[in-house]
């Protein structure tokens, strides 16, 4: 029978690294794959103060990540400079202020993440936010698509262009605050790029790629459960890892 | 401010046969007047050809006409049935997605039979429709654009300089593709383009536009050797030969 932290462990991860490949595949869509590191890179004093004090380092994520938005958001209007100088000032502030106090001691975990220390309710509560944030994505990804083709045609054809872009910033921001836990506040990038990039090689059309980029997220999850399981691997790279694995496979048998 | 009207406006605009009205027109971006004080108005079945110098405001214009940008002034639509495409560098194709010619279609809710009847009124085939839009031609590709602006059957187009980076083969195929529509579905069409001699085949009025109107009503009337010198400050003439 399967020992029932294991089964927790891939719940928890494929779930998220699914919903992480799924939006992802808009994130290039959008050229926005980098993205994924600034915003990872934001949550770290959040990761920090949810290890210091015991709480679920999501919710710590994405309350820092809140809260960064907003000052990047409430900077612009300030100062009109542009939104990415903002952006790298914000991060590398969060950045230097968390190791100010992250104790030394959780400084591989707040980088790289770990499934260690996982609780049935977190389990529960991850799994259910990611359903939540497929079904969004599902639901805006003509849309989104649309908007990626011209803004201007989609405002032609009464699409809300900027309720749509809210939107999808606003499961940008879950998936990053769920991704930290299994791959830290360094390799968020890597959870919303690869797996989106690998079912770019591969897909002939639109539905191809969005889903694609969802399961391979999710057998990039699974793998990386494996072999943290079986070799002790930290989940984080073990996740990335499988999915380079897959990227590179993708790459050498690319379609011309 | 665009002036969506009720089903009655609407019936009132048919009878008087206006499908748009443009009122003292105002367009502000950045601190910059573009468009200052513009008022026409468009007829059902009329072809209408904005042309200018770049940077006159011509796509701003269009931009402003759809509520896409802010503006001043009054624009009445007696229509809801408008179909528009901007120049075709503006739409991303470079493959960033896979989007196939299917996928283009399908972003606009509409059944096999309409997309098969759309393609094939433009000249393309239906193997065409699992091809990625980034693997089409310039021309293949404006040919598209076409049927897709028509696929869901609009009475009123709005084209923004639709055979940009086409040659002359190319672009006069467009022009007869869209003159062949306007007959047969009795559209109205409003058109950016700087090649005069479209406006003298298919206009039947033109705006010429400098910031403000330099110059409306048919082209025989409106395009004479001084407003096109207003228009672009230089001396332009269009010599029409005989047969």
């Amino acid at each position: 029978m399967m020992d029932e932290k294991l089964l927790l462990a891939l719940i928890l991860t494929v779930s998220i690294t699914a919903a992480a490949g799924y939006l992802g595949t808009l994130m290039l869509t959008k050229r926005m794959s980098l993205a994924g590191g600034p915003l990872g890179h934001l949550t770290l004093p959040g990761i920090a103060i949810a290890l210091i004090y015991g709480f679920d380092v999501s919710l710590g994520a994405f309350l820092v990540l809140s809260v960064a938005i907003f000052l990047i958001w409430i900077f612009e209007r300030w100062t009109k400079l542009p939104m990415e100088t903002l952006t790298a000032i914000v991060f590398t502030s969060s950045v230097a202020i968390a190791f100010l106090f992250l104790p030394e001691e959780e400084t591989v975990v707040a980088l790289i993440g770990d499934i260690s220390q996982i609780s049935l309710v977190s389990v529960g509560v991850s799994f259910i936010s990611s359903i939540f944030i497929f079904a969004v994505i599902y639901k805006i990804y003509k849309k989104m698509v649309f908007i990626a083709i011209s803004e201007d045609l989609a405002k032609s054809e009464n699409i809300n262009v900027d309720k749509y872009n809210l939107i999808y910033l606003a499961m940008v921001a879950l998936v990053i605050g769920l991704s930290v836990r299994i791959v830290g506040s360094l390799l968020t990038a890597a959870i919303v790029s690869i797996p989106a990039a690998t079912s770019r090689n591969f897909s002939k059309n639109i539905n191809q790629y969005a889903f694609g980029g969802a399961f391979i997220g999710a057998v990039a999850g699974f793998w990386g459960v494996v072999v943290y399981k079986m070799f002790e691997i930290p989940i984080g790279p073990g996740v990335i890892i499988a999915g380079t694995i897959m990227f590179l496979i993708s790459a050498i048998f690319k379609r011309k | 401010m665009v002036y969506a009207l009720n089903a009655e406006e609407i019936m009132e605009g048919n009878k008087n046969e206006i499908v748009l009205e443009v009122k003292d027109l105002s367009v502000i971006l950045a601190d910059q007047k573009i468009i200052d004080n513009l008022s026409f108005r468009v007829k059902r079945g009329e072809t209408l050809v904005i042309l200018g110098p770049n940077g006159a405001g011509k796509t701003t214009l269009l931009r402003a006409l759809l509520g896409i940008i802010p503006s001043k002034g009054e624009i009445y639509w007696h229509t809801k049935n408008i179909s528009y495409l901007p120049p075709s560098e503006l739409m991303q194709r470079r493959g960033v997605m896979p989007l196939t010619v299917n996928d283009f279609f399908k972003i606009k809710n509409v059944n096999d039979k309409q997309v098969y009847n759309s393609i094939e009124s433009v000249g393309l085939e239906r193997d065409c429709l699992n091809k990625r839009l980034s693997h089409l031609s310039t021309g293949q590709f404006q040919r598209l654009s076409i049927a897709w602006a028509l696929v869901d059957e609009p009475d009123t187009l709005i084209f923004d300089e639709p055979t940009s980076g086409i040659d002359v083969g190319g672009a006069e195929t467009i022009y007869s593709l869209l003159h062949k529509f306007w007959q047969e579905k009795a559209l109205t069409i409003l058109l950016v383009t700087h090649d005069l001699s479209i406006v003298w085949e298919h206009a039947d009025n033109v705006l010429c536009l400098n910031k403000k109107n330099v110059c409306y009503g048919p082209p025989s009337r409106a395009l004479t050797t001084k407003n096109l010198k207003d228009l672009y400050g230089v001396g332009v003439k269009y010599y029409l030969h005989n047969k």
